[in-house]
């Protein structure tokens, strides 16, 4: 008797996961992802990515279905499993086949606007409504294949797995391999085009990067606990050496990709370099000292307009002196408007502060973009032609709307050295950033830092231990804020141009958000912060119209899994761990 | 206590700078009033337009402002997603009034016309948000304060970016309802339907919600959790419940208002909901957030400031367009009241643990 509730029960669990994972495929269908993934191949002529992702949905459900089967049950079995992930898949498509059926009757798209035709021939692969057979039953034989999966043993799962994640990625990034490696010629034009497609990878680059992964993940598995503990076990001088190659590796990528990769990486890896920058200003405000600002755009306008009016040569330019005089002024002018918007808003604590600083971010924006100050900054039109920045010398500026032109340090008749281009601006951000970087690792091991965080724990124990809040929390901000005007300075040089309606909330939501996906407090996890929110999602041209839509999904997701980030600081972790932080060594 | 000199010395300067915001920010006021009255360029008639024109956005305002000032009070936290909310209400009135205007339903029972729409918009912003509650907020109940923040960033985003990839981002025309063309003339002012439509519903949606608050059971259990959750639990209340009922109370708040909104500027977008969002949430701060007649209160006042503000103070100091302006009203005032005054107008009672 017990058991057969039991087995009710698995049955409607297996239902619900298969429902949930259909409702997600709709999602996916409705917003129109499904569609224009569908455009991309991960295997050329064999499947699209739009494909992929549904069926990875079905998987998934399966997957999910025979755990909870295996939960329930007294004495699971692999049959009981396998049918919990075929029921599973089976309704994960159920609802798409029904999608099918309904829009196939009525038209639906005047609300839906991307239940369109394209959409229902990929869902049933060019078959019409004949082919509504084929999404339930691809969705069930995923379903299954997901629950089977279950009972292979991990040493053949994980690399299967980590392959097949692997493969996704490939496929999203592909065009962009294509366009590095092409752009090379000889070998590595032969390669790219052996492995890659127009639209993603070939069957024998598909095949390749398979079984590269499966090895790699499966030697790893075997041999990466020993090949670790080897490691931990060289002697003390060996380890840094070892740390200093890998150092060495990644710095010569960073500096040497943009150089290779063409002018769209290039620009890409700029944003992300300034992002990055910008990071690590704000890691001091909201990571050390616990301060969250969601103003941070307002001192990147500052910056930037500060830049734009000494050495713009358009109409609005003022003072028209080179780049190198107008960096530190802006940065000085930053912080300045740092310590008079702090001071007042510093005494108010943790939301309200957020709200505050974002209502002065929004002053800033519609100030700069008004009609009233427009004879000032250009209003909606902007500040345009920025000076680029010269090693050399400048020549006089003689009149509005042109370039003054930059002469050789050493002789007066040659041309200096203008960093016009995205790759010479790309060498002052990481140039700042890792000063930047050094800066804020000795301060947060100073007294001042010390008082930060004790700041970000609790303000009445800090106070009351000596820490004058005021003056901590104000160094704080302006510290940040003179990075966001650093930062500001460096973008209005990169485009050349200001407008305020760039000046947006969002470039506030983006820093902080790179800071706590990346680990607060964290320097490294500040890099990567970037790289995973700024840097793929503008790679990725394909998912752009879904950036921010991913965006979302991924800080929920984050939050809900690991709140500490990427890359956490060790004390963040140990703080949301404090579980079991007793059992790992440390 | 030992202070050094240069701490004094900042501390006069902070106490300095803020005075001198102060005394900037009313003189700006009152010259700036002077000068417009002086100058006379609007008729009364067009001030009492704007007062009311004020009012009508205020209630809307103060609709949105009530479903912060619940959460908040309960869970200490900004739900930033709320103005998304209001957004998905506006979408789901929007394609239930477009289909009853095209069938012809509005134009003969316009009472029934105005009010589907706005219960299926309340319906949807409940639905929605109960699910954003269900999966963003409720499992981070307890984690440090930034991090339901970020959550309900997120959640902002995905609702807006879904909605944008769903129904595209164009604008859409909200339908008209006919017999609310027009003005009525009360004691010799002309006020246009739509605005005593928009105050009327906004007023008895504010009664229904101030009498379930005070005289009902889960009204009770409301303010017991948000005075501490764990006595409440302790007294027997389903702490659970009351919280998923309180962010469905309030976004069925944000739902009608949604509807209000498209009633009054007649068009929709997946981004409508930003804007109103973070001006009602200055609107819950300004009359003291947790407090429900304090947010119906900091809404009017809100919405008249903006709509009369540019016309009032900015004109008169002779800033051009001073409309384009409009919002830094919004945004000066939220910066204000927190130096001023946190504890919001009428708030007073929960201040010191929450700000």
């Amino acid at each position: 008797m017990m058991n057969n509730t039991n087995k009710e029960n698995s049955l409607w669990a297996a239902i619900k996961i298969g429902l949930l994972g259909g409702a997600v495929a709709l999602f996916i269908s409705l917003v129109g992802m499904a569609e224009v993934f569908s455009k991309r191949d991960v295997v050329e002529k064999t499947m699209t990515l739009g494909q992929f992702v549904l069926l990875a949905i079905s998987v998934a459900s399966g997957l999910l279905a025979a755990r909870r089967t295996a939960a329930l049950l007294d004495k699971p079995n692999t049959a009981s499993q396998a049918a919990a992930g075929l029921i599973a898949g089976f309704f994960s498509a159920a609802i798409l086949t029904l999608f099918v059926i309904i829009g196939a009757k009525i038209n639906i798209r005047t609300v839906f606007l991307n239940a369109s035709p394209g959409l229902y021939s990929m869902l049933t692969l060019n078959q019409g409504v004949s082919g509504v057979w084929i999404l339930p039953a691809a969705g069930a034989v995923s379903g299954l294949l997901g629950a089977l999966s279950l009972s292979l043993p991990n040493a053949v799962r994980r690399p299967l797995f980590h392959a097949i994640l692997f493969i996704f990625f490939m496929a999203l990034f592909s065009g962009l391999f294509r366009v590095v490696m092409i752009n090379q010629s000889g070998f590595w034009e032969k390669t790219a085009k052996y492995l890659f497609s127009q639209t993603g990878m070939t069957r024998p680059g598909a095949a390749i990067f398979f079984a590269l992964v499966v090895a790699i993940s499966a030697f790893w598995s075997a041999k990466g606990q020993a090949i670790k503990t080897n490691v931990a076990n060289l002697p003390k001088g060996r380890q840094i050496g070892l740390r200093v190659i890998a150092f060495a590796v990644i710095a010569f990528i960073a500096l040497g990709l943009p150089l290779v990769s063409g002018a769209f990486i290039a620009q890409v890896i700029v944003i992300v370099a300034l992002f990055i920058l910008m990071g690590l200003g704000l890691n001091i405000t909201l990571g050390f000292a616990g301060l969250l600002d969601l103003g941070f755009v307002a001192f990147y306008a500052i910056g930037a307009y500060t830049v734009g009016l000494l050495t713009s040569y358009g109409q609005y330019g003022l003072q028209h002196i080179s780049f190198w005089a107008a960096i530190p002024l802006a940065v000085l002018v930053a912080m300045a408007a740092g310590f008079t918007l702090g001071l007042p808003v510093l005494g108010v604590r943790g939301d309200y502060l957020a709200i505050a600083t974002l209502g002065f971010g929004e002053i800033v924006r519609l100030l700069a973009g008004s009609d009233f100050l427009a004879k000032y900054f250009g209003g909606p039109q902007g500040i345009i032609g920025i000076q680029k920045p010269c090693i050399g010398v400048l020549g006089e500026f003689t009149k509005v709307d042109v370039p003054r032109v930059c002469y050789s340090l050493f002789d007066a008749a040659k041309p200096g050295i203008e960093l016009s281009t995205p790759q010479s601006i790309y060498y002052i951000a990481v140039a700042s950033a890792i000063l930047i970087a050094f800066v804020s690792w000795r301060l947060r091991e100073s007294r001042l830092g010390r008082a930060w965080m004790a700041i970000r724990e609790d303000e009445d124990v800090a106070e009351a231990l000596g820490v004058n809040l005021i003056q901590t929390k104000l160094l704080a901000y302006m510290l940040g804020a003179a990075m966001a005007g650093l930062g500001g300075a460096i973008f209005a040089t990169l485009i050349g141009s200001i407008f305020a309606t760039s000046m947006q909330l969002i470039v506030s939501i983006n820093v902080a958000s790179l800071i706590i996906v990346g680990g607060m407090g964290s320097i490294p996890g500040v890099i990567v912060g970037a790289i995973a929110l700024i840097g793929l999602p503008e790679l990725l041209r394909e998912v752009s119209e879904f950036r921010y839509l991913l965006y979302g999904a991924t800080l929920i997701i984050m939050m809900l899994a690991k709140p500490e980030g990427l890359w956490p600081s060790k004390t963040t972790q140990r703080e949301l761990h404090h579980l079991d932080a007793g059992t790992s060594a440390e | 206590m030992r202070t050094s000199i240069s701490e004094r010395a900042l501390d006069a300067i902070v106490s300095g700078v803020l005075w001198g915001f102060r005394i900037l920010i009313v003189l700006a006021i009152i010259i700036g009033t002077v000068l417009a009255i002086r100058a006379g360029t609007y008729t009364r008639a067009q001030w009492i337009d704007f007062v009311i024109f004020g009012v009508a956005q205020g209630s809307i305002y103060a609709l949105i402002a009530l479903g912060y000032t619940m959460v908040y009070g309960i869970l200490r936290m900004i739900n930033f997603a709320h103005g998304d909310i209001f957004m998905t209400g506006a979408f789901g009135a929007y394609f239930t009034a477009t289909w009853l205007t095209k069938i012809g339903f509005t134009d003969r029972y316009p009472v029934l016309g105005l009010m589907i729409p706005i219960l299926v918009a309340m319906i949807i912003a409940t639905l929605i948000a109960m699910l954003v509650e269900r999966i963003a907020y409720r499992p981070l109940r307890g984690a440090p304060r930034l991090v339901p923040l970020i959550s309900a960033i997120g959640a902002s985003f995905f609702l807006e970016y879904s909605f944008r990839g769903i129904f595209g981002p164009g604008k859409y025309a909200y339908p008209p309802i006919n017999a609310l063309e027009g003005e009525w003339v009360v004691l010799g002012i002309g006020i246009l339907k739509v605005h005593v439509v928009v105050m009327v519903a906004a007023g008895i949606m504010m009664a229904l919600l101030y009498t379930l608050v005070m005289y009902t059971k889960v009204g009770k259990a409301m303010r017991a959790v948000s005075e501490n959750q764990d006595t409440a639990a302790l007294m027997g209340i389903d702490v659970n419940k009351t919280i998923v009922s309180t962010f469905a109370i309030g976004a069925a708040m944000a739902g009608a208002a949604g509807v209000l909104f498209s009633l009054v500027y007649r068009q929709i977008d997946w981004f409508m909901g930003f804007t109103p969002g973070i001006k009602a949430f200055t609107a819950a701060v300004l009359g003291g957030i947790g407090n429900i007649p304090g947010a119906m209160v900091g809404g009017l006042v809100l919405g008249v400031f903006e709509s009369v503000g540019p016309s009032l103070f900015l004109e008169g100091l002779g800033i051009i367009r001073p409309y384009q302006l409009k919002d830094v009203i919004a945004y000066t005032m939220l910066v204000m009241i927190l130096l001023f005054r946190p504890s919001g107008i009428l708030g007073e009672r929960l201040t010191k643990q929450k700000a």
